[in-house]
């Protein structure tokens, strides 16, 4: 094997055999979206007003979107989460001074996202099938770019929260919970830009998620395939993506100055 | 043989209105020495060790370990280095094999199941390798973080107070193991210890640092015939203990 990929196969190792010996964590990783698919049914089930209209294209709009935004969610925790884990169990310092490049993290905790999210996500998808028959796949191939430019734009988040642990220690780790929570009201996920007030909306469209929601809308109400909205979701990912590897480098280099990766899990 | 690691003129501050934590240390480890950094609380030992680990950005200065510049090369050296102090932990949950065979994959070692094996052997850790690490005594862990800084075969291996809080017994099996070790291997050791028997034991030349600076160096034996004492630990405290 390459040597670069293994050793970020030793990185995601590292964190599959924890979750092999921690069945919490992985019951962890299910419970919030399915929770969140529950409620969300049972919301969308009442607004329907019968039980049998649950599959109505509006429910499917709402339960398509807490779906997809659990992907961007779980991908967002599952990178930060598995940055925390090395600062809980005091092994940053081991892997800082073996020979596992910044980019190698990255990637790794990148590979750990993916599987985090699809831990999360798959089970929450096929109980929209079982208890509301919402199948997510009916929004057709798209789906699968859907649920990559949000899983990006997760990742780009997660390297500023990532970067504010470096910055200011594990003091600011309350944030790999909260920070994506803030955007959900600018994100579109349950309605449309046009409904936020003219100001707010190029602040809106400045994230990918938005022309993800966009273009699922498009797709479940009106049956076509929004191009351009897919194209805008990747476009705005990299440029997220760039700006925010681009702090993250900055802040490790910084951290490796201040000499706070010595003590910073205090 | 060129030498394991070079360090000059290496200062560092960590804010610019505070004093250097390192001022100015100058010293060359030959290749298969075993080299002492004794000081003090605060005398600038875990900063020195973070430097040539390149865990810490030196404000001035220069280190070359094995060779290759740590301020532009830093990977290639950590690839045949490592490091190892209690005050680091291996993640706790998983077991000793799980550890060892992440740090396998991490230092790219070829063969890493018979490297395991072959350190379970070697320092006696058979009984425990499918334990969780945090469930191990003082000893077993002392043996494991060992384990885990051999892993690579290590041509310059730093080692941060191997035998703290270990009983006499099982530090003296660390102290045995590591200078059949450094001998079988020609492994160069830097060893910083608060423990002065050891010190006096393993290495070969010992830098005293006190404020960042080297303010005494030689040989165990050299320094406690030049200050008149009985022991390496009366130097110390003469030296601690001098005004500055």
């Amino acid at each position: 094997m390459n040597p670069s990929l293994r050793r970020i196969w030793g990185l995601v190792y590292r964190h599959l055999a924890l979750y092999r010996r921690s069945p919490p964590r992985v019951i962890e990783l299910m419970y919030w979206p399915i929770l969140q698919m529950v409620v969300w049914g049972f919301i969308t089930a009442y607004l329907a007003g019968a039980q049998n209209n649950v599959a109505s294209v509006g429910a499917g709009i709402l339960l398509g979107g807490v779906l997809l935004w659990e992907a961007a969610l779980r991908s967002q925790m599952g990178f930060s989460i598995s940055f925390l884990e090395e600062i809980w169990s005091r092994n940053l310092g081991h892997i800082f001074v073996s020979p596992l490049r910044p980019r190698e993290l990255v990637a790794g905790l990148m590979v750990m996202s993916v599987l985090r999210a699809a831990i999360g996500v798959v089970p929450a998808m096929i109980l929209a099938w079982v208890l509301y028959s919402f199948n997510i796949l009916s929004v057709g191939p798209a789906l699968v770019g859907f649920f990559a430019a949000l899983i990006i734009m997760g990742w780009a988040v997660a390297l500023g929260v990532t970067s504010l642990i470096l910055r200011y220690g594990a003091g600011a780790e309350a944030l790999a919970w909260s920070v994506l929570f803030g955007i959900t009201p600018f994100a579109a996920v349950f309605y449309p830009v046009n409904v936020l007030p003219g100001w707010l909306q190029p602040f809106a469209l400045a994230l990918p998620a938005a022309h993800v929601f966009e273009g699922m809308r498009a797709a479940l109400l009106e049956g076509r395939f929004a191009a351009g909205h897919m194209a805008a979701a990747f476009a705005l990912d990299a440029v997220w993506l760039a700006g925010m590897s681009w702090v993250f480098m900055r802040q490790f280099q910084g951290a490796r100055v201040r000499g706070a990766l010595l003590n910073i899990g205090e | 043989m060129p030498p394991a690691l070079i360090v000059e003129g290496l200062r560092k501050r960590y804010r610019a209105d505070a004093p250097f934590a390192v001022d100015g240390l100058d010293f060359s480890l030959p290749a298969g020495a075993t080299w002492g950094l004794l000081g003090g609380n605060g005398a600038g030992k875990t900063t020195t060790i973070a430097m040539l680990l390149g865990l810490l950005v030196p404000s001035e200065g220069r280190i070359t370990a094995l060779g290759h510049d740590m301020a532009t090369d830093r990977f290639a050296a950590l690839a045949m280095m490592n490091f190892s102090s209690p005050y680091i932990a291996l993640p706790h949950r998983l077991s000793v094999a799980e550890n060892l065979r992440i740090y396998g994959h991490l230092y790219n070692v070829a063969g890493t199941g018979a490297r395991i094996a072959e350190l379970a052997e070697t320092l006696q850790m058979g009984d425990f390798l499918n334990r969780p690490a945090g469930e191990l005594s003082a000893g077993q862990k002392t043996r494991v973080a060992l384990a885990k800084a051999l892993i690579n075969r290590p041509q310059l291996l730093l080692l941060d107070e191997p035998t703290a809080s270990l009983d006499p017994d099982t530090g003296d099996w660390v102290r045995t193991w590591l200078e059949r070790y450094r001998a079988d291997s020609g492994c160069a050791i830097l060893l910083a210890s608060h423990n002065m028997a050891e010190v006096e034991r393993l290495c070969g030349h010992v830098l005293m640092l006190k404020k960042g600076r080297v303010v005494d160096q030689g040989a165990p034996a050299e320094l406690v015939a030049r200050f008149g004492r009985d022991d390496l630990e009366q130097v110390f405290l003469d030296i601690a203990r001098a005004d500055a």
